[in-house]
């Protein structure tokens, strides 16, 4: 829709007596080729930033490449294959899918839960929408920190706090799922109001009427958010899916920040809580500064980002498909 | 028409900037030409070298310095550094290297130039031979680095908390309790049964480190790796024993499991939670950072139990990239000549490698007040010269890594002390691999 209307201009000044002149010429070279001109910068940017990066990395991860090395002999898929049989790096798959699950699917449901809020009327509206934004734009260094410190053995506030109330101390960072469950806390703190926004976005864009025919109908309001509101929320929900897949499986800072001292990229003595893009860093740079494997490391990722955002869609797809079509026609 | 240009303009100009912020904060110590020059030093931990660099900017109006680093986290400095050698940009034009992390720019020496070239060779005498000798590459035709200090070692103990514990607090009468690792262990027993509310010691790791490094420099003068580059983890005998003697202190309570370096570690000394430490030499600086100005007089130096031992020690090159190279060489010869090594050991304690500087009264009587006024030159500085290096075979940081954490996983109780051995070995040789 909106692309037709955006090019309708163009086309209205056209039934003059054609004189072929050097500005006609111009003006349709101008409606032809700007329109990629304006669109270039993102591409150019794109190609050098994401493009150019993505193949020189797979171009690397074909070669035994020491970092400091002077030479880097071709080596083909042994990389690969190399890491396929290597049991840390599923190791930090399965955290990272650990952490990813318990981290995007409360914090999904609690950015629907608080969009659907901020949605009704409200006292100071503006300012509750701006505050669930705080967590997103302070810094995640400084966010892991604290986290971290809270999450201490025995320095910790959440150890004291549970001291109180007669639970025994929790070892946060030997514990592998303590540490997802910590590592989790931290990702939801900084993303359920982002979300939460995106779907306070959506949600104002469904027509008031849908509602009220359904109050007409009997539906009170529980019924009316499962039955309008998520219906016609899916493509914003499919999206936000998406977005928190790439985020959650290139997981770094969050993790790499919790784990602190000596070998902090390991995520831990036995690799508690090391995800992928940690591995990544562990071989690509200190210890290992074997840039061939770590970039192999990274393609996988890619790959498995890719597998996993198609299983999300096809899952949400299901889900919802019923009652989409009832409410769309 | 006009607003789209003015909105691609202001589009331009934003990437444009974006682009100049990204280069200036990514270049390091290149200066325009004309003006006094910038040269930067790359640091990790405590060097002692403010007071070194005003002193040399006095004598050398034009030469500007700047630091970076201090007070940092050996860890994340040395990826820092390897990926600015990688990346031909980004170094210091003077940068230091811990022992562990030279080994693996040895194989690679094209990244650095050869000090050999600028007349280095004539200060060979300045140095301990084997410090010396570990600057040069395999073939001896290259010396990347000058050596700054070495890292004999010492016990620091709370004199505080011993005292609490009924424990004798005088520095001779502590040595005396402990000539071995067990009387440590026994001293520990005893210390931890009175409940002082503190552990013995901070975390096994260290203290597994300071020992392999003993035992291994008094029997075959080398660890994981033997002087013939094969990786003997499973088979030296030091290694063995030194974790052998870890499992012993972990078996007894002994330990407060702060893994080291880690923000707890940190908050422990804070909060005064362990009793002792294994001491090189360059650790009596960093006590002091993080023990803070309120622990003054509370710690001591003893003598580690055992029999002498040498950790760590780093040396100062100066990268290929560098723009300065003849004013970087210079700085750099300054800074580790005797008179920068006694000024660095005066400042934050790290164990001169110099043995002028090593037989300088400065050194030989100085105390230090942190530690109760240790006579901490005496301490260090007598057995330094009698210090025997343990080789470091191309891969000893991963190796080394996969060590201390199966130590550190029998320490957390998540693996028994066999168990524990079979991962080291195991790990050591798949990170060795790699």
């Amino acid at each position: 829709m909106a692309v037709q209307l955006d090019a309708r201009p163009p086309v209205a000044p056209a039934p003059r007596p054609a004189r072929p002149g050097l500005g006609n010429r111009l003006s349709r070279i101008d409606t032809k080729y700007s329109p990629y001109l304006f669109i270039a910068p993102f591409f150019l940017l794109f190609g050098v930033f994401g493009a150019y990066p993505l193949a020189y990395t797979f171009w690397v991860s074909l070669h035994d490449w020491d970092l400091l090395g002077a030479d880097h002999p071709f080596i083909g898929f042994d990389n690969y294959t190399q890491l396929l049989a290597d049991p840390d790096f599923w190791h930090s798959v399965v955290n990272t899918l650990g952490i990813f699950v318990i981290s995007t699917v409360p914090q999904l449901l609690a950015a629907l839960w608080l969009a659907n809020l901020l949605n009704r009327q409200l006292r100071a509206r503006t300012t509750w929408r701006m505050a669930v934004l705080i967590p997103n734009v302070t810094s995640t260094a400084a966010v892991a920190i604290v986290f971290a410190v809270l999450f201490g053995r025995e320095f910790g506030m959440i150890n004291w706090l549970l001291d109180h109330v007669g639970i025994s101390a929790i070892d946060w960072k030997a514990n592998r799922f303590a540490a997802w469950v910590a590592i989790s806390t931290m990702v939801d703190w900084r993303w359920t109001g982002y979300n939460a926004l995106i779907f306070l976005a959506a949600m104002q864009a469904i027509p008031r009427d849908l509602y009220e025919s359904a109050a007409i109908d009997g539906a009170g309001r529980a019924r009316q958010f499962w039955s309008i509101t998520v219906p016609l929320l899916k493509p914003t929900i499919i999206f936000a899916v998406i977005i928190s897949t790439i985020g959650g499986l290139q997981l770094f800072t969050e993790p790499r920040m919790f784990n602190s001292g000596t070998n902090a990229i390991r995520g831990g003595p036995l690799r508690e809580s090391q995800t992928v893009t940690m591995y990544m860093f562990e071989n690509a740079f200190a210890p290992h500064y074997n840039f061939g494997y770590g970039s192999a490391v990274a393609w996988l990722l890619f790959a498995l980002i890719a597998v996993v955002a198609a299983i999300n869609v096809l899952l949400l797809r299901r889900l919802g498909g019923g009652s989409r079509k009832e409410v769309s026609r | 028409m006009l607003t789209f240009t003015r909105r691609r303009l202001a589009a331009v100009a934003v990437v444009a900037a974006t682009a100049l912020l990204g280069t200036t904060a990514c270049g390091g110590g290149d200066d325009a030409a004309d003006g006094p020059i910038t040269l930067t030093v790359d640091v990790f931990g405590q060097f002692g070298y403010a007071d070194l660099y005003q002193e040399y900017m006095t004598a050398n109006p034009g030469v500007k310095i700047v630091e970076r680093g201090t007070g940092g986290n050996l860890d994340e400095y040395s990826p820092k550094l390897t990926q600015w050698l990688a990346a031909g940009k980004g170094a210091g034009d003077v940068v230091a290297i811990e022992e562990g992390l030279l080994v693996e720019y040895k194989a690679n020496p094209q990244n650095f130039v050869n000090l050999l070239d600028h007349g280095a060779a004539d200060l060979k005498g300045n140095f301990l031979d084997w410090k010396w000798n570990q600057g040069l590459t395999a073939d001896g035709k290259q010396l990347i680095g000058l050596g700054t200090d070495v890292g004999g070692m010492a016990m620091c103990y709370r004199t505080d908390l011993f005292a609490k514990a009924g424990l004798p607090t005088d520095r001779e009468a502590v040595s005396k309790l402990w000539p071995t690792w067990q009387d440590y262990i026994k001293v520990g027993e005893q210390f931890t049964a009175k409940k002082t509310g503190a552990s013995f010691l901070d975390a096994a790791t260290n203290t597994f480190n300071t020992i392999l490094l003993q035992t291994a420099g008094n029997s075959s003068g080398y660890s994981y790796y033997d002087t013939g580059n094969n990786l003997v983890v499973g088979s030296n005998p030091a290694v063995k024993q030194a974790y052998d003697t870890t499992m012993d202190i972990i078996d007894s309570g002994l330990s407060g499991k702060y893994g080291s370096w880690s923000e707890e570690w940190v908050s422990a000394f804070k909060q005064s939670k362990f009793a002792t430490i294994a001491c090189p030499a360059w650790m009596t600086g960093v006590i002091e950072g993080h023990a803070g100005a309120g622990a003054k007089g509370k710690w001591d130096i003893a003598q580690i139990p055992g029999n002498g031992g040498n950790w760590g020690g780093s040396f100062l090159a100066v990268p290929k990239q560098s723009k300065h190279q003849a004013e970087a060489i210079e700085l750099a010869k300054f800074l580790t000549s005797a008179k920068g090594q006694i000024g660095a050991f005066k400042a934050k304690g790290p164990l001169p490698s110099s043995p002028q500087a090593l037989d300088d009264p400065a050194i030989m009587d100085s105390k230090n007040a942190y530690f109760s006024e240790a006579p901490v030159g005496k301490i260090f500085a007598e057995g330094a010269k009698s210090l025997k290096p343990v080789y470091m075979g191309p891969k000893n940081q991963a190796v080394r890594t996969e060590v201390e954490n199966a130590v550190r996983s029998v320490e957390l109780g998540k693996r028994s002390p066999e168990q524990g051995w079979s991962d080291a070995v195991a790990n050591a040789e798949k990170a060795a691999a790699k």
